[in-house]
């Protein structure tokens, strides 16, 4: 059997595999959220004063919900076939979580970077905190990656669980909305945001060993 | 067929207790028994045919066998450890199950799913084009899964038990949607595994065919082993 880190890499490794072949995300997922941030400027007008207001929140309201939508789509997809293959091949389960966290993380990323740059142009928001917005970004696509693999975990532990999923996922992923619009929102007044930031890793930190002690009992009852 | 037979060379299974004992073990899907009072001991070097109808509780015997579902009473141990323990978690990797729905992921090619394989248990990358040429898959090896019969499929599945060299064989429906060439090779892995000390546990309608590899057979009926 190989060690943790090897077994994380080659699980991140085959989700990434079945996404560049599925299309799922960067069809389906990065287009519908683009497409989210051109209808809010249809629905309500182009007062353009308005939009580079919004603009920074409904960037983050689009990435908490399209971004969870990208953390679970694995998980809802495997078969039992392939979860008894899973279970049977002997990795760890906690890497098992870790790995398809990682591989939704890097999701995640490139799904922020596209909807970025849509935000960008849409509403004309300016940039600020060049140092502080990657770190934003890597923070919450993290606690996204985790709270969304978490989430399937719970989905495919049980046919009655599904409607839990608001339940785990609304208020988990608010620590990373408030933090995030706020840390950014602090820069652009000349404060700190190292309170929000320290608030984001926390949130991640608690999500991640959430995940670890619950990856045995969830893969388990799936 | 491209075959490289045999792969490595596996050492003999180091067992002297029953490889599977099962002690009156009821599974349950709510209220409802799928199995009940189930007794079953296999030795070490003994490959036991199961049969019953559909619904029987077959598959269900295999996956907790497989230690995949936890008993709902009884008792039991798979290769010495408890079936409703934590000890079995350590036992999977020597269990090679393969269950009558492909357990492969579609969208990557036959190749990546051994390799994937092969890389959480560690072994070579190169034992996983082996065990592909072994199945007379070779020239499919870049093959996407969901572009390939569910024939080949099958053959890919007993391609990752090669690679790995379990001691416990658990098939669902072996035969199933295999041709003679592949059936020969299944009932070689069976006689391979067996006669190393190992044992198997094979789930069919198909009596005759299986009654010629197994050791002896069992009827399963209303999820009771007759």
């Amino acid at each position: 059997m190989t060690g943790f880190w090897n077994q994380v890499v080659t699980v991140a490794r085959r989700d990434l595999v079945r996404e560049r072949r599925s299309g799922e995300v960067v069809w389906v997922t990065i287009p519908f959220g683009a497409i989210a941030l051109l209808l809010i400027p249809l629905a309500i007008g182009t007062d353009a004063p308005m939009l580079q207001r919004i603009g920074p929140g409904m960037f983050w309201v689009v990435v908490m919900l399209f971004g969870v939508l990208i953390a679970i789509r694995q998980t809802n997809a495997e078969t039992l076939a392939q979860r008894d293959q899973i279970a049977l091949v002997g990795l760890d389960p906690a890497a098992v979580y870790v790995g398809r966290a990682a591989a939704s993380f890097v999701l995640l990323l490139v799904f922020q970077a596209v909807v970025g740059v849509a935000t960008l142009v849409l509403y004309d928001v300016a940039v600020t905190g060049i140092f502080v917005l990657p770190v934003t970004f890597i923070v919450v696509g993290a606690g996204l990656a985790l709270l969304g693999t978490l989430a399937a975990g719970i989905v495919s532990s049980g046919s009655n669980a599904t409607a839990l999923v608001p339940l785990v996922v609304a208020p988990l992923s608010v620590p990373l909305l408030i933090g995030a619009t706020q840390a950014l929102e602090a820069l652009e007044f000349g404060g700190s945001s190292l309170a929000w930031m320290l608030m984001m890793i926390v949130t991640v930190l608690v999500l991640a060993i959430a995940g670890v002690l619950t990856a045995r009992p969830l893969q388990e009852t799936g | 067929m491209d075959r490289e037979w045999p792969l490595r060379t596996l050492p003999a299974v180091n067992a002297s207790a029953p490889l599977i004992e099962l002690d009156g073990v009821s599974v349950r899907a709510g209220s409802v028994h799928i199995l009940k009072d189930v007794d079953l001991v296999v030795p070490p070097g003994e490959s036991v045919g199961v049969f019953g109808s559909n619904g029987a509780g077959k598959t269900t015997l295999l996956r907790l066998i497989a230690t995949l579902i936890r008993p709902a009473s009884g008792r039991g141990s798979v290769l010495g450890a408890g079936i409703g323990s934590e000890d079995r978690y350590a036992v999977r990797t020597r269990i090679g199950y393969i269950g009558h729905v492909p357990g492969l992921y579609p969208e990557m090619t036959l190749g990546e799913n051994l390799v994937f394989v092969a890389d959480a248990r560690g072994i070579d990358r190169g034992e996983a084009r082996k065990a592909l040429g072994a199945v007379g898959l070779l020239g499919a090896f870049d093959r996407i899964t969901d572009r390939c019969s569910h024939g080949m499929q099958r053959r890919a599945e007993f391609a990752r038990v090669l690679m790995t060299g379990p001691d416990l064989l658990l098939l669902d429906e072996p035969h199933s949607a295999l041709d003679s060439d592949a059936i020969e090779l299944v009932d070689a892995l069976v006689t391979r595994t067996v006669q190393r000390g190992g044992g198997a546990i094979l789930v069919s309608h198909d009596r005759e065919r299986v009654a010629g590899i197994a050791t002896r057979t069992v009827e399963i009926i209303g999820g009771t082993i007759a």
